[in-house]
Order: structure tokens, then sequence, then C-alpha cells
């Protein structure tokens, strides 16, 4: 009973937004489709305009279920080994993400132990850290790509490097935070017991920075996913998400667009999900409240 | 003492580091940048103990640590870029730069005032402005709360930039293309941080107003508000960065040929990485004096929140 009264509202929104897209859709699309019509000598005629936004082949904007079909079009009835395989570009830009994640993460945990653990780092290196988050990161992509690319490093390895740079300062910052939240009577306690400084580190302070991890995971999760459609945009990349976007944009093809575009958010989404299903369980394991 | 006459021996050191390395003399240059380096950083340790105490002084040490790393990472970047004879293409030194930067000083400003004087200031305040007044209303009609609430967590979890070359098509190639994509990317924050920030007022106070038989818009001015100004802040704060990155990316997807976003591009492809580089030099200290403004404002709008007294 509660879960349905907590999803009415939320249906209602979505309903209402897709209402609106619609109209959108008919509000957008009404002159061009009008004037084609005009040229073509057909006589005016509101419902058949009215029909003609609805399935226009380059809209200003696509009806939903024209993105939908679209995307069922590529993903599920295109073969995985075709160029136009939704599935395949989808892949292409999920994998560069996860390594990044996975590398920035590292990183990210690897820096916050060392910052937590040496007093003169935390007081000149974390500035810089929080420094450079004013900085356009993105921005440094096209660099990123250039570089490596003269180093012969090309495909996966540049694009997961600036995922990785993306997700690290968000890691870096919440361990930084976390590894000193233990509960200074358990810190106590393990100095009565003369803990080592490691043993303090895997058995108190990691464990309770772990809620910390989790919610600059997800924030990290969806950077990597930015991240990654980014650095396929200022090398003519020749696949993934990022690569669809800019070819339907020189090439006047707004479905493959809005398709690529629901590809990313199913990814962003899908990573959060698993994210916080993984935290949930963690959480359960070592007897926390969820 | 000791430290002002280490901090002089250090800079003296990689100056004459330096000067030989553009000389040409690399043979010796590793091993007197590693000696160099051990006495930084054994400098960097000094000055952040000497900043730990109280007062004035302790509190200038304090923010001297963090300007002397930075300045031994740049002083060492100069002289390992120049003294390895590492191509431009990979890492230009800071002097390539700094001339870079002189020389194009024009190209520069032109492109400073098409990508963040228009695009991002107007997208930014656009889109504060909206995800703020969204938030008043949607606070009044508790129904759209709870719908609209999880819709706006989620879209803030999607990559909004892909929505670029939409934009693109719809508001052209100039910069009101990449300002609608900084409303967009701005507008999500705002409204998630102002619904919070309007909930944030104690129970004990609003029912002070009630039994003072205060209206909607005068709970809403003289409390609701007042304590959901530091929310808004926090959004501001995360906008600042954000707007700059939206509207250099959206440029990314075509733009007329001036522009942040579109020079990172093309000269990059040009192989001109000084160039590029002192685009980013731009947009990193355009960054944080954003950022810094943002914050002294909320320095003075919220002084009387615990978070600022500390």
């Amino acid at each position: 009973m509660r879960a349905r009264q907590a999803a009415l509202p939320v249906l209602a929104v979505a309903a209402a937004l897709v209402a609106l897209w619609y109209a959108g859709a008919v509000a957008l699309n009404w002159q061009v489709v009008a004037e084609g019509r005009a040229r073509g000598g057909m006589p005016p005629d509101a419902w058949q305009t009215l029909a003609g936004t609805m399935s226009f082949a380059r809209p200003l904007l696509p009806a939903p279920h024209q993105v939908a079909e679209e995307v069922w079009r590529t993903a599920f009835a295109t073969p995985l080994t075709s160029r136009r395989s939704l599935l395949l570009h989808a892949w292409i830009t999920l994998e560069a993400a996860l390594a990044g994640l996975a590398i920035g993460v590292a990183a990210g945990v690897l820096v916050a132990a060392a910052i937590v653990h040496v007093r003169a780092l935390q007081r000149s290196l974390m500035p810089w850290i929080i420094a450079s988050q004013a900085i356009p990161v993105l921005a440094l992509a096209p660099i990123v790509i250039v570089a490596l690319g003269t180093l012969g490093l090309e495909g996966l390895l540049p694009k997961a490097i600036i995922a990785a740079y993306l997700c690290f300062f968000p890691v870096t910052i919440a361990m930084a935070k976390g590894l000193e939240a233990a509960d200074p009577l358990a810190r106590d306690l393990m100095r009565t017991y003369s803990a080592s400084r490691a043993q303090v580190f895997w058995k108190l302070r990691l464990p309770a920075s772990l809620p910390f991890l989790f919610a600059s995971l997800k924030v990290a999760a969806a950077a990597s996913v930015v991240g990654a459609i980014v650095a396929e945009l200022p090398t003519g990349a020749q696949a993934g998400l990022g690569a669809r976007l800019l070819a339907g944009s020189y090439f006047g093809q707004p479905l493959q667009i809005w398709a690529a575009l629901v590809a990313a958010a199913v990814l962003s989404a899908s990573l959060f999900g698993v994210l916080a299903a993984t935290e949930r369980l963690v959480a359960r394991r070592m007897g926390m409240r969820a | 003492m000791i430290t002002a006459g280490l901090a002089l021996l250090v800079a003296a050191g990689f100056a004459v580091a330096i000067a030989a390395a553009h000389a040409g003399g690399g043979a010796l240059l590793l091993p007197g940048l590693v000696v160099l380096v051990g006495l930084a950083a054994w400098l960097v340790q000094r000055l952040t103990r000497l900043g730990e105490g109280r007062g004035w002084r302790a509190r200038a040490i304090a923010l001297l640590a963090p300007l002397a790393f930075g300045a031994v990472l740049l002083a060492l970047w100069e002289a390992l870029v120049v003294g390895l004879a590492v191509p431009m293409v990979l890492l230009p030194a800071p002097s390539a730069i700094a001339a870079r930067m002189a020389e194009s000083a024009g190209l520069l400003a032109e492109d400073f005032v098409q990508t963040f004087l228009r695009a991002v200031l107007v997208g930014y305040a656009l889109g504060g402005a909206l995800g703020f007044l969204t938030a008043l209303l949607v606070d009044r009609v508790p129904f759209l709360r709870r719908g609209l609430l999880p819709v706006a967590n989620l879209v803030s979890a999607l990559p909004v930039i892909g929505i670029a070359p939409i934009m693109v098509m719809w508001f052209g190639f100039d910069w009101p293309s990449k300002a609608a994509v900084v409303v967009v990317m701005t507008f999500f924050p705002m409204l998630v941080n102002t619904l919070a920030g309007l909930a944030a007022a104690g129970a004990l106070e609003r029912d002070l107003m009630r039994s003072y038989a205060a209206t909607h818009a005068q709970t809403l001015r003289l409390l609701r508000l007042p304590a959901a100004l530091p929310f808004v802040f926090t959004a501001l704060k995360v906008n600042a960065p954000l707007a700059l990155i939206g509207a250099i990316v959206a440029e990314f997807f075509g733009s007329p040929t001036v522009g942040m976003g579109f020079r990172i591009t093309t000269e990059a492809g040009k192989l001109a990485l000084d160039l590029v580089w002192a685009e980013i030099v731009v947009a990193a200290a355009a960054g944080s004096a954003f950022y810094g403004l943002v914050a002294l404002a909320e320095r003075a709008a919220t002084f009387w929140h615990p978070s600022m007294r500390a």
C-alpha cells in the first residue's frame, strides 16, 4: 500500500512529462511538416499535418514512440556486429566507463589513504585537489587523447583515463573524510589493544569508510559515463555513444541522437542501480542499518 | 628563520636547475632535482607544522604550505619538460604556455567573452533562477514534490551533456544553444537543493510562525527562505564548474569559429598544444574565480550559519 502511494505521484509526473513531450513534438514540428505539405502541393489539412508531426523522419523533436522505435530497431533488431547496432556502441562506451571507474576509484582510495596518514600531504595536497574541482576537467579530454595518441595509445585506454580522472576527485574527497570517520571510542579501543597502523586501517578505518565510499561511487559512476562519452567527441572516434551523438549532429539525424541519449541514460541508471544494490547488500552483511 | 633560509635555498636551487635545463645541461639534472624535491618536501612539512598554531601568523603560514607545494610542482614541471626535451605535443613547459598566452592574448579574450561572459553566465543565471522558482512552486504542491523529486534525482545522475547536439539543432550554432545546455545542467541541482533547503526550517520555528497567524508568504520570507539559503548556495557552488564544463563541451558539437571549446578541439587537432593549454589555464582561472566569488557571496549572506562560524 505504501509503495503504491509513493509510486502514484511519480507515475503522474512521468505521464505528464510524456504528454508534454507529445505536445512539444506537435508544436515544434508543425511548421516544418505544414511547409513540406504545401511544397508537395497537398491541401492544408490539420489532421494530416498532425499525423505528419508524429512520424516525421527528421523532426526537431521526435515523438516518444519514434524514439522508442528507433531504440528497439537499432538495439535489438540489428545484428550485434553491425556498425548500426546501438548495443555495440553502448558496450564500447560502457567498457571505457567501467575501466575508468576502476582506475579512478583505485587511485582515489590510495591517495585518500596517503592523505589520511601523512599530515603534510593533507595540508598541502588537499587544497589543490579541491581547487582542481573548479578546473573544467572535461576540457582536458582533447589534450589527453592527442598526447596519448602520439605515444601510440588509442582506443580504450585514453577514454578510460579521462573517465578515471573524473571519478578520482569525488572518491578521494569522500574517502579522505570517510577514513577519518571511525568512532573515536573505537579508535581508542584499538590503541588500548596496541593495534598497528595497518591493523587500524584494515579493521577500523576501511570498514567505517564504506558508506562514504558508496556515496562517492554513485557520483563517480555517473561521472565515468559522462567522461567516456565526452572522450569520444574530439577524436572523431568511430564508435561509442559519443561518436553516435556527434555523427547524428553532423548528418542531421535527430532520431540517432535521441536513441544514443536514451542508451546513455540507461547505462548511467543501471550503473547507479547496481551500485545501490551492492551498497544495500554490503550494509546488510556488515550488520548496518540500511 | 631556518625555514625562510631553506625556502630561499630551494627557490635558488630550482632557478639554477631550470636555467641549466634551458642551457642544455641535462646530465646533472636528475640527481639535482631529486635532492631539491627532498628539500622541498621537508620545507612543506615544516610549513605545515608551523601553520598549526593559532593567530594570524600561523594562518598566513598555513596558507603558504599549499602555495609552496604548487610552486614546487610548477618548477619541477618546467625543469623536467625542458631538461628531458619532452616534445610539446606531450606536455608543453609552463614557460612555453605563458609565452603563448602573452602572444595570443587577443584571441584568448575573444574566446573568453564568447564562452564565459555569454554562454556560461547567461545559462547559469537562467538555470539557477528557473530551478529556484520551480522549487518554490513545487513546495506549495506536495503531490508535485513527491512526484518530481525522484525524477529530478534521476536526471541528475544522467549524462545531461548529451543534449548538446539537440540544443544546437534548436537554437543554432551560436552561444544561445550553449547557454541552453547550461540551463538544463544547472536547473536540477538548484531544484533539488532548494527543495531540501525549504524543508530545513525547524518544526518549532514553524509552529511559532503559525501561532503568530503568519501567512504562507510571510513564513516563506521571514523563516523558510533564510533557512534555505545555505542549500541554495551549495547549488550555486556546485553549478559554477558545471556551467563552465557544459558550455565548453557543448562547443565540441559545433559552434561559430570562436569560443574556448571550439579552440580547444581545433587546436588540439592541429597539435598546437601550447594554445590548448593556454585556453585551459584561462578556463581554470575563470572557473576558480567564479567559484571563489560565489563562496565569498555565501560567506556574506549566510554568516550566521554554524558552518561559517567555525
